[in-house]
C-alpha cells in the first residue's frame, strides 16, 4: 500500500505564551500568501506550540524560519468524520480497536465534512491499520 | 615555543620574585613621596616604605578600589601632569560615574609590550591578519589590542564593533586569521554569518579568538571553537591596569600574568587575608611600573584562583583561571551565592539550548524568586508539548543540582533574548532591597 500519499506535513511552531505570538505567525503566512486549512494551539506553562496544516507548507516554513521562529514538520494523518453525532465515536473506537495511540489530535470542518487530524507515533503502521478497517483517510493532495 | 621576550617570559620563578620586590619597593617610595593620594593612604595603614623588606609585605599595604579612581575624577590621583600623557581612556561607567585612566608613553609601551608577549603566546605574530572587533574609542579594547597586534608584526583590521555583516564581508575578503572581541559579540557574528549564508568555520581563514571582556565559561568556550572553527583565548584585564593585558598561553590553561609586570594576590573579600594556595578568591593586583596612574592592590572585583604550577608551554609566570564571577555580580537568593557564571556553566553542558540567557530575581512574599530564561535550539523543538516540558525539567534538575538554589525555567523563542555587542547583561534584579 502506497501509505506516503496520507502522510501530511503539518508545521509546528514554538511560541512563548505572550500577547502578539499568533498574530506575528498569522500576519506572516498571509504576506505570503498561504492558506491555513486546520489549526491548533497547545498550551503549557509559558510557551505553546502552534500546530497548522497549510496549502505551501514548505513556504510557510522557510518564511517563519527566516523570521526566527522554531519551526519544524511533523507527519499527521487525517481521518474523514461523519459530520453528525457519533461520528468521533466510530474514529476513535477505529483506532481503539487497532491499537494506535494519539499523541494529540484536533478538528477541521472539511469542504466534504468533518476530518480529524490525528499525530500518531507509529504513522505508516497507523495509516495501514486505518485503511484496512474502512475508514477513510485523505490524501495529502486535498491539503497541499 | 615562540617568545616575544624568552629572557623574561622563561626567567626562574625566584628571580622574577626578586624582580617584583625591587620594582614593589620603589614604586612605594616614589608614591610615598610623590602622590598625595597614596601618601595619606598609607599614614591611615600607619605603613612607611621602610615597612616594605620582602615580597609578601606587600599584604602591609592599603588596597585600591574603583572608587578612588571615581572620587579622584577626572585626573586627581593621577602621578604625572598632562604634558607627560599621550592618551587618556574612561571607561564605559556602567557600575557608577566614569572613571578616567591617563598613560605616559612607557605606560602605553607596557602594556603593548605586555599585549604583544599575549598573543605570541596564543601562536599570532608576522603573517596573521587580525580584525580588532572590539570597541576603538575611550574604551581600552580596541586600541590596546590594535597596537599590541601591531608590535608583533601582524596586519590589523580595525573594525571596531558593530555593522556586523560587513564585519562578516571583510573578514572573508581581506582573510583575517584572527579576531579580537567579546566572545558573545563573536557568537553574534555566526549567527549573523549563518543568515548570511557563509559558514565562519568553512569559508573564512578565522583560526584564533582572542575573547574577553565580560565573564565566559568553559562551555562557551567548546561551542565556540567547534562551531567555527577556531581556537579560543581568553584575554584579561581592566582599563584601571591599562586595559586588555594578558591572554591565554596555546595550552588554553589560565592567563600568564607577567610578573615583571603585576603582582597578582588572591584574597577573601572579607576578611581581606590571602585565600590558602589554588583556591579561589577576589583578584588583586599590583601594577609594578605604571607611571600615570599606578595601582597598588586594587581589588578588581573579579573572583578567579591562581596557579604558580609550570606550564607546559615553558613559560614561568603564574596563572589565573578563568574569572567565574564579579564580587559585586554575586546574587544572594535565599542565602546563597550564585554567579552568573554558574548558571551559564551549567546551561552549556545541556544541548538542547542556545547560547544565551537571562536570569529574572523578584521578591515573591518573603522569598527570593529567580527565574532563568533560555532560548530552546530550532534542532530540540518538538512539536509535542511533553517533549519540551521534559527538557525545561531537565534544565531546572542542572540548575538545582549546581546552585544549590531552586531556579523556574522559562524557555523562549530563539534569537529572543537581548543580544548585546559590549559586556552582557544578563540578570535582571527586580527586588528593592
Amino acid at each position: 500500500m502506497d501509505t506516503q500519499k496520507f502522510i501530511i506535513r503539518q508545521i509546528s511552531i514554538f511560541s512563548e505564551n505572550r500577547p502578539g505570538r499568533l498574530a506575528a505567525i498569522a500576519h506572516a503566512l498571509g504576506e505570503e500568501n498561504i492558506n491555513i486549512l486546520a489549526f491548533s494551539i497547545a498550551e503549557a506553562n509559558g510557551f505553546g506550540v502552534v500546530r497548522a496544516l497549510v496549502d505551501k507548507p514548505e513556504k510557510a516554513h522557510d518564511k517563519l524560519q527566516s523570521l526566527g521562529f522554531n519551526i519544524a514538520f511533523t507527519d499527521v494523518i487525517a481521518v474523514q468524520m461523519k459530520d453528525q453525532p457519533g461520528g468521533l465515536y466510530v474514529v476513535a473506537k477505529i483506532l481503539g480497536d487497532a491499537g494506535i495511540n494519539i499523541e494529540y489530535s484536533y478538528a477541521y470542518s472539511g469542504k466534504e465534512g468533518a476530518v480529524l487530524i490525528l499525530r500518531v507515533d507509529q504513522v505508516e503502521d497507523a495509516i495501514k491499520k486505518i485503511r484496512n478497517s474502512g475508514a477513510v483517510l485523505l490524501e495529502r493532495s486535498v491539503f497541499h | 615555543m615562540v617568545c616575544w621576550d624568552p629572557r623574561i617570559e622563561e626567567m626562574p620563578q625566584e628571580e622574577l620574585e626578586r624582580m617584583q620586590y625591587k620594582l614593589l619597593k620603589s614604586l612605594v617610595y616614589r608614591l610615598y613621596s610623590f602622590s598625595p593620594f597614596y601618601h595619606d593612604r598609607m599614614k591611615e595603614q600607619k605603613v612607611h616604605p621602610d615597612d616594605i623588606r620582602e615580597l609578601s609585605d606587600v599584604t602591609k599595604l592599603p588596597f585600591m578600589f574603583k572608587r578612588d579612581l571615581r572620587d579622584g575624577y577626572p585626573d586627581k590621583i593621577f602621578t604625572a601632569s598632562q604634558e607627560e600623557l599621550v592618551r587618556y581612556h574612561v571607561s564605559s561607567g556602567t557600575t557608577g560615574k566614569p572613571t578616567v585612566v591617563g598613560y605616559t608613553q612607557n605606560d602605553i609601551d607596557l602594556w603593548t609590550t605586555s599585549l604583544a608577549r599575549a598573543l605570541t603566546s596564543c601562536g599570532l605574530g608576522r603573517g596573521d591578519v587580525i580584525q580588532v572587533s572590539y570597541g576603538y574609542g575611550l574604551f581600552t579594547g580596541g586600541l590596546g589590542l590594535h597596537y599590541g597586534a601591531e608590535r608583533i608584526g601582524a596586519t590589523v583590521l580595525p573594525t571596531s564593533v558593530g555593522n556586523t555583516e560587513r564585519q562578516i564581508e571583510l573578514m572573508q575578503d581581506l582573510g583575517s586569521t584572527a579576531i579580537a572581541c567579546t566572545p558573545s559579540y563573536l557568537l553574534h557574528m555566526g549567527e549573523v554569518a549563518e543568515k548570511m549564508g557563509i559558514s565562519i568555520k568553512k569559508e573564512t581563514k578565522l583560526r584564533t579568538g582572542i575573547l574577553g571582556a565580560e565573564p565566559w565559561t568553559e562551555g562557551m568556550r567548546n561551542r565556540i571553537q567547534d562551531w567555527l572553527g577556531i581556537k579560543a583565548y581568553d584575554i584579561f584585564g581592566t582599563s584601571e591596569l591599562s586595559g586588555p593585558m594578558f591572554t591565554e598561553c596555546a595550552e588554553q590553561k589560565g592567563i600568564h600574568i607577567w610578573s615583571d609586570i603585576a603582582l597578582t594576590e588572591i584574597i577573601d573579600p572579607r576578611t581581606e587575608e590571602p585565600v590558602a594556595p589554588g583556591e579561589k578568591g577576589e583578584l588583586t593586583v599590583t601594577i609594578l611600573r605604571k607611571e600615570a596612574l599606578p595601582m597598588i592592590r586594587y581589588r578588581i572585583g573579579d573572583i578567579t584562583s591562581m596557579d604558580d604550577s609550570p606550564c607546559p608551554c615553558g613559560r614561568t609566570h603564574p596563572r589565573i583561571q578563568r574569572i567565574t564571577g564579579r564580587v559585586d555580580d554575586m546574587l544572594i537568593i535565599r542565602g546563597i551565592n550564585v554567579f552568573p557564571s554558574q548558571v551559564e556553566y551549567a546551561l552549556m553542558g545541556i544541548p538542547e539550548v542556545g547560547q544565551h540567557f537571562q536570569i529574572v530575581v523578584e521578591r515573591k512574599g518573603a522569598l527570593d524568586d529567580m527565574l532563568v530564561r533560555v532560548e530552546l535550539n530550532r534542532e530540540s523543538f518538538s512539536d509535542k508539548i511533553t517533549d519540551i516540558m521534559a527538557i525545561r525539567q531537565k534544565i531546572e534538575h542542572r540548575l538545582r543540582n549546581s546552585l544549590n538554589v531552586m531556579a523556574e525555567v522559562e524557555l523562549v523563542e530563539t534569537g529572543s533574548l537581548p543580544r548585546f555587542e559590549g559586556k552582557s547583561k544578563k540578570v535582571i534584579d527586580k527586588r528593592s532591597l
